[in-house]
C-alpha cells in the first residue's frame, strides 16, 4: 500500500517537525547564539534549572502525598461518603492550573480580601503569610490540579487486586500498617510513578502558571530568549535541555507503565469475599477530611473565588455575553477540528503498529508522542522557524499565509502537542483486543483495511470517544499556541481569559474561566462514570 | 447617507469624524473593504474606536490581540505572505525593532506628519515614515502618602536610594514597560551607573517582582510597598472606578511624576504602522489618519486614559487633569537609542539578578 505509507510518512513527518526543528537548531550555531547562550549560563541558566528542577520536586511531593493517599482511603477502606468521594477527588481535572493560580492570587494575596480583612479584624501588621506568586505557590496551584493523575492511575492499581491481596495478609496476621507498606504500596508504586510523570510533563511544560507568577523556569527563559532577546536559535537550543528533562521523566513513564502492565496483567477477576476494611469514629473523619482537602483545594475553593469576582464585576457592568457566545463557539470549533483530525491519526498510527511492529514503525509513534511533553511555546518556535525559511526561500508561495490566516498553523500546533493523548487512549484500546481476534479474521479472508474497519473500529469507538473528548478539552484549555498563531476574529475562552487576567481584569476574566471549567467537567464526569461502572 | 446619519445621531463628535474621513476616504476606494489589524492593545473601549472607523468607511476590520513580542514573531515567519495591514504596539522599543527588522512598510502621509509630533514617530526618510505613535503613557511613581514623603521619590535615580530599602515594588523587569525605562536611563547615565542603580533598585525592593502594574499600585495602597512604578494609565483607570475596593486604593496613594527638575518622565508610546507586505495598503493608511483624528484621539483620552499625541485635543477625563492637571514635563529621547539598549538592559539585569 504505497499510498497508505506515504500519506503515514507525511503526518508522521509534519508530526514531528517542530521537535525535529528544535533539535536542528545547533546545526545554526553562529556567534550571536553564542554570545546570547554564553551570557544567559553565566547569569541565569542555572537559575532557571534550579527552579525547574525544585519545582518538579515539590509537585511530584505534592502529588504523591494527596493522590496515593486518598487513592488508599477510597480503594483499600470504606467509610460514609466513600462512593462520592472516589468520583470528585476527579474534579480538579477540569480545572486548568492558570485558573486556579488566578483564583488563589486574587484571594490570598497581600492586597486580597482575606489578608485585608485579617490585618483589619486583629489589627496585624504586614504580611500574614509569603506571597502566593513564588515557587512554592506554584507548587501547591501544580499539585492541586495535577494529583488526579496520580490518583486515577494508582486507584485503578489497587481497586484490581489490593483488597484480595490485603485481605489475605490480614488472614496470615499482618497488622495494617504492615499491611499498606509490605503489600498495597510496592502494588501501587508503578502507578504512581507513572502518575507523577504525568504530572511532571505537565509542569515542564505549563505556561500559564509559571508565567503568570512570574517564576523563573525553564521555559521562561526560552521565551526571553526568543522575545527579548530575539534571538529565535538561541531559544531553540535551550528548548533542548528541556528536551532532555522531558525524555528523562518519559524513561521514567515508560518503565513503570512496564512494570504496571506486568502488575494488571496477573490481575484476575474480583474476589467478592475481599471487602474493603470498615472504618469508624475518627478513623473515618481523617479518611474523608483526606479526602476532601484535594477536593476543596483544587476545585471547590478556586471555583468559590472565581464565582464570587464573576458576581461582583457583573454588579458594576454588563457582562459581555455577545461576545462570550463568540469565544465559547471558537473554543468549541477549534477542539472539535484538532480532536477528530487527531483521533483520525491516532488510529492510522496505532493500526500501523498493529499490523506490523517493525521498530521503524514503533519508533516514529514515539517520536509523534513526544509533542505532549514539550511546552507550547517551543512548539510554536519549532513551528514557525521552518516555515519563515519556507516563506524566505519561495517568497511567493503562501505557506506563511496559510498558517496563521487560516486554522491551519493553529490545528497543526495542537495536534504535535495532544496527539499523544489521542495516541495513548487507542493504543489502550487496541491492547484490549487480543491478538487472537486478528489471527480469526485473517483465516475468515479480512485483512488490512477492512480488518480495521470490520473488526477493530466497532470494538474501538469507546476508546477512540474518550479519546476525542480528551483532545477537545486539552485544546480548549491550551494557551501559548494559541496566543500566537490563531487566525483574526477567533478569540477562544482560554486567551481572553489569559489576557484579561494579564491585564488584572480578574472580574472580567472570571467569566470566560468559569466557561472552560464547565466545558471541562463533561470528559471528567464521563470518565467517572466509566470508573464506577467498572467498580 | 450613512455619513449624515451619523452626523446626526453624534453631533459634534460626528462631524469631527466625518471630516477627518473624508481627508482619508479616496485612498481606501480602490481596495476591498476590509483591514486586516494585529493589535498588542488590549483594551476594552478600543472595540468602539474599530466599529466607529467601520461605520463610518464601511471597511471591516479583522482582528488579532497578541502581545508585542508575539505579533513581531509572528510577522517574521509570515513574511511576505503575511496577511497583516496594520500593526499596533503598545512599547516604542517594539516599534524600533519592528522597523529594523522591515516589517514595516514607509508611509507617506502629510496628514500623520503634521498630526504626530517628530519625537513620537519614526525618523523621516525620503521613502516615508515606518511607525507613527498615537497615544503617550507616563511611568510614573505611585507612594503611600502615609509613610512616603513625595520628596523621597520624586527622580527615577532616587528610587534606589537606601532611604527607599525596603519599600519598592515594580513587575518584571524583562517587561516592555521597565526594558524602555531602563534603556533610556542607560543614555542618561551610562552603563556602569545603570547597572549600579539596578543594583539599588534591587536591594530596595519589597519583594520580588511580580503581577502587572495595577498589582504594584494595590500593593502601595495595602501598605505592602511604599512605592511603586506603574504606567499612568492603570492610575487612571483605578481613579475611574466606581468598586469601593478601587476607590479605597486610590484613597491612599500619591502620583509623582520623576525628574521634573532634570530630564523629565519617561513616556512609553503606543503606536501604529503599515505591515510591509500589506495586501490593504490604502485601507491601513486610512486607518492611521483616522487614529489621529479628533474623534480617535478623544478615545485614547477619555476611554483608556491615555495622552493623546495631537495636540489641543479637547479632554474631559477627570482622572488625567486631576493626575496632571498643570501638566508635566516629559521625556525627549529618540526611541532608536532606548531600543537598540535593550538586549544590553536585559543582561544587565541578568547579572544583577532582578527578574
Amino acid at each position: 500500500m504505497p499510498l497508505t505509507a506515504l500519506v503515514r510518512l507525511l503526518v508522521t513527518l509534519l508530526l514531528a517537525l517542530p521537535v525535529l526543528m528544535v533539535l536542528a537548531a545547533w546545526l545554526q550555531w553562529d556567534a550571536q547564539s553564542a554570545e546570547v547562550l554564553h551570557a544567559l549560563s553565566q547569569t541565569v541558566l542555572p537559575d532557571y534549572i534550579g527552579s525547574s528542577l525544585a519545582l518538579c520536586l515539590w509537585v511530584s511531593l505534592g502529588v504523591i502525598s494527596m493522590g496515593s493517599v486518598s487513592a488508599a482511603a477510597v480503594t483499600l477502606f470504606d467509610f460514609p461518603g466513600r462512593q462520592t468521594l472516589s468520583w470528585a477527588l476527579l474534579l480538579p481535572l477540569a480545572m486548568p492550573a492558570y485558573v486556579v493560580a488566578y483564583a488563589y492570587t486574587d484571594f490570598l494575596q497581600y492586597s486580597g480580601p482575606l489578608q485585608t480583612s485579617m490585618r483589619s479584624f486583629w489589627g496585624l501588621q504586614g504580611a500574614l503569610w509569603p506571597d502566593v506568586r513564588s515557587l512554592w505557590g506554584a507548587a501547591v496551584v501544580l499539585s492541586c490540579s495535577l494529583y488526579p493523575y496520580v490518583y486515577l492511575l494508582t486507584r485503578t492499581a489497587l481497586a484490581d487486586r489490593a483488597p484480595q491481596l490485603m485481605e489475605a495478609a490480614r488472614l496470615l496476621g499482618a497488622g495494617l500498617s504492615r499491611r499498606i507498606f509490605r503489600v498495597a504500596l510496592p502494588l501501587a508504586r508503578p502507578a504512581i510513578a507513572a502518575g507523577v510523570a504525568l504530572a511532571l510533563m505537565e509542569t515542564l511544560a505549563d505556561f500559564g502558571v509559571s508565567s503568570y507568577f512570574g517564576i523563573q523556569t525553564f521555559t521562561a527563559g526560552i521565551y526571553k530568549a526568543w522575545l527579548v532577546m530575539d534571538n529565535r536559535w538561541a531559544a531553540a537550543q535551550l528548548s533542548t535541555f528541556l528536551l532532555l528533562m522531558v525524555a528523562l521523566v518519559l524513561l521514567l513513564e515508560q518503565r513503570a507503565q512496564a512494570r504496571l502492565r506486568f502488575v494488571s496483567s496477573r490481575a484476575s477477576g474480583q474476589s467478592h469475599e475481599s471487602q474493603p476494611l470498615q472504618l469508624r469514629g475518627w478513623h473515618a473523619g481523617l479518611a474523608i477530611f483526606l479526602c476532601l482537602m484535594p477536593i476543596l483545594l483544587g476545585f471547590v475553593l478556586p471555583l468559590a473565588i472565581m464565582g464570587h469576582a464573576l458576581w461582583q464585576s457583573s454588579l458594576y457592568q454588563p457582562l459581555p455575553w455577545w461576545d462570550f457566545a463568540h469565544w465559547v463557539w471558537n473554543s468549541l470549533r477549534l477542539g472539535a477540528v484538532t480532536a477528530v483530525l487527531a483521533v483520525a491519526i491516532a488510529l492510522m498510527l496505532a493500526h500501523s503498529v498493529r499490523m506490523q511492529p517493525s521498530f521503524w514503525r514503533r519508533f516514529s509513534t514515539q517520536l509523534v508522542g513526544l509533542g505532549y511533553a514539550v511546552p507550547g511555546v517551543v512548539i510554536v518556535v519549532g513551528l514557525l522557524l521552518p516555515v519563515a525559511w519556507l516563506q524566505s526561500q519561495w517568497p511567493n508561495s503562501q505557506v506563511g499565509y496559510w498558517l496563521t490566516a487560516t486554522v491551519l498553523g493553529l490545528v497543526w500546533a495542537y495536534l504535535v502537542r495532544f496527539i499523544a493523548v489521542a495516541l495513548q487512549s487507542v493504543q489502550s484500546g487496541y491492547a484490549r483486543i487480543s491478538s487472537s481476534t486478528d489471527e480469526s479474521a485473517r483465516m475468515l479472508g479480512i485483512a488490512g483495511w477492512s480488518l480495521f474497519a470490520r473488526v477493530h473500529w466497532p470494538l474501538m469507538t469507546r476508546a477512540s470517544a474518550a479519546a476525542l473528548l480528551l483532545v477537545w478539552v486539552d485544546v480548549m484549555k491550551e494557551l501559548p499556541a494559541t496566543l500566537v498563531l490563531r487566525p483574526f476574529n477567533t478569540d477562544t475562552l482560554a486567551v481572553v481569559a489569559y489576557q484579561l487576567a494579564r491585564d488584572e481584569r480578574l472580574g472580567e476574566a472570571a467569566l470566560p474561566s468559569l466557561a472552560l471549567v464547565l466545558v471541562g467537567l463533561i470528559p471528567v464526569l464521563m470518565l467517572s462514570k466509566t470508573l464506577r461502572k467498572s467498580t | 447617507m450613512l455619513t449624515c446619519q451619523w452626523t446626526l445621531t453624534h453631533g459634534w463628535r460626528g462631524w469631527l469624524l466625518v471630516s477627518a474621513l473624508l481627508a482619508v476616504l479616496p485612498a481606501a476606494w480602490a481596495e476591498e473593504p476590509v483591514l486586516n489589524l494585529y493589535s498588542a492593545r488590549h483594551y476594552a473601549t478600543d472595540e468602539a474606536l474599530y466599529n466607529d472607523f467601520t461605520q463610518a468607511t464601511g471597511i471591516r476590520i479583522n482582528r488579532v490581540d497578541a502581545d508585542d513580542a508575539g505579533i513581531l514573531a509572528r510577522l517574521k515567519a509570515e513574511g511576505s505572505a503575511s496577511a497583516a495591514d496594520v500593526i499596533l504596539l503598545v512599547d516604542a522599543t517594539r516599534l524600533w525593532k519592528g522597523e529594523i527588522d522591515g516589517l514595516f512598510a514607509s508611509v507617506k502621509s502629510p496628514l500623520l506628519l503634521k498630526a504626530v509630533p517628530e519625537n513620537l514617530r519614526a525618523k523621516e526618510r525620503p521613502e516615508g515614515t515606518a511607525w507613527f505613535g498615537l497615544s503617550t503613557r507616563a511611568r510614573v511613581i505611585l507612594y503611600d502618602k502615609q509613610k512616603v514623603n513625595p520628596s523621597e521619590v520624586d527622580t527615577y535615580e532616587k528610587l534606589a536610594d537606601p532611604r527607599n530599602r525596603g519599600r519598592l515594588c515594580v513587575r518584571s523587569g524583562s517587561h516592555p514597560y521597565n526594558l524602555s525605562l531602563f534603556g533610556a536611563m542607560l543614555e542618561h547615565l551610562g552603563a556602569p551607573a545603570t547597572e549600579t542603580w539596578l543594583k539599588g533598585l534591587m536591594r530596595n525592593m519589597a519583594r520580588s517582582p511580580k503581577g502587572g502594574d495595577t498589582d504594584q499600585i494595590k500593593g502601595v495602597a495595602s501598605g505592602e510597598c511604599g512605592v511603586a512604578l506603574a504606567n499612568s494609565y492603570y492610575v487612571a483607570r483605578l481613579m475611574r472606578s466606581n468598586t469601593p475596593e478601587d476607590r479605597a486604593v486610590v484613597e491612599r496613594i500619591g502620583v509623582v511624576f520623576p525628574n521634573q527638575a532634570s530630564w523629565g518622565t519617561h513616556m512609553n508610546i503606543a503606536g501604529g504602522a503599515v505591515a510591509r507586505h500589506a495586501k490593504h495598503p490604502g485601507n491601513a493608511v486610512s486607518f492611521l489618519n483616522y487614529l489621529v483624528s479628533p474623534h480617535a484621539q478623544k478615545y485614547f483620552a477619555d476611554g483608556n486614559n491615555e495622552w493623546p499625541v495631537v495636540k489641543g485635543i479637547p479632554m474631559t477625563n477627570p482622572a488625567l487633569s486631576a493626575m496632571a492637571g498643570r501638566g508635566f514635563k516629559s521625556e525627549q529621547l529618540p526611541t532608536s537609542l532606548v531600543g537598540m539598549n535593550q538586549i544590553k538592559v536585559q543582561q544587565m539585569l541578568d547579572r544583577v539578578g532582578f527578574r
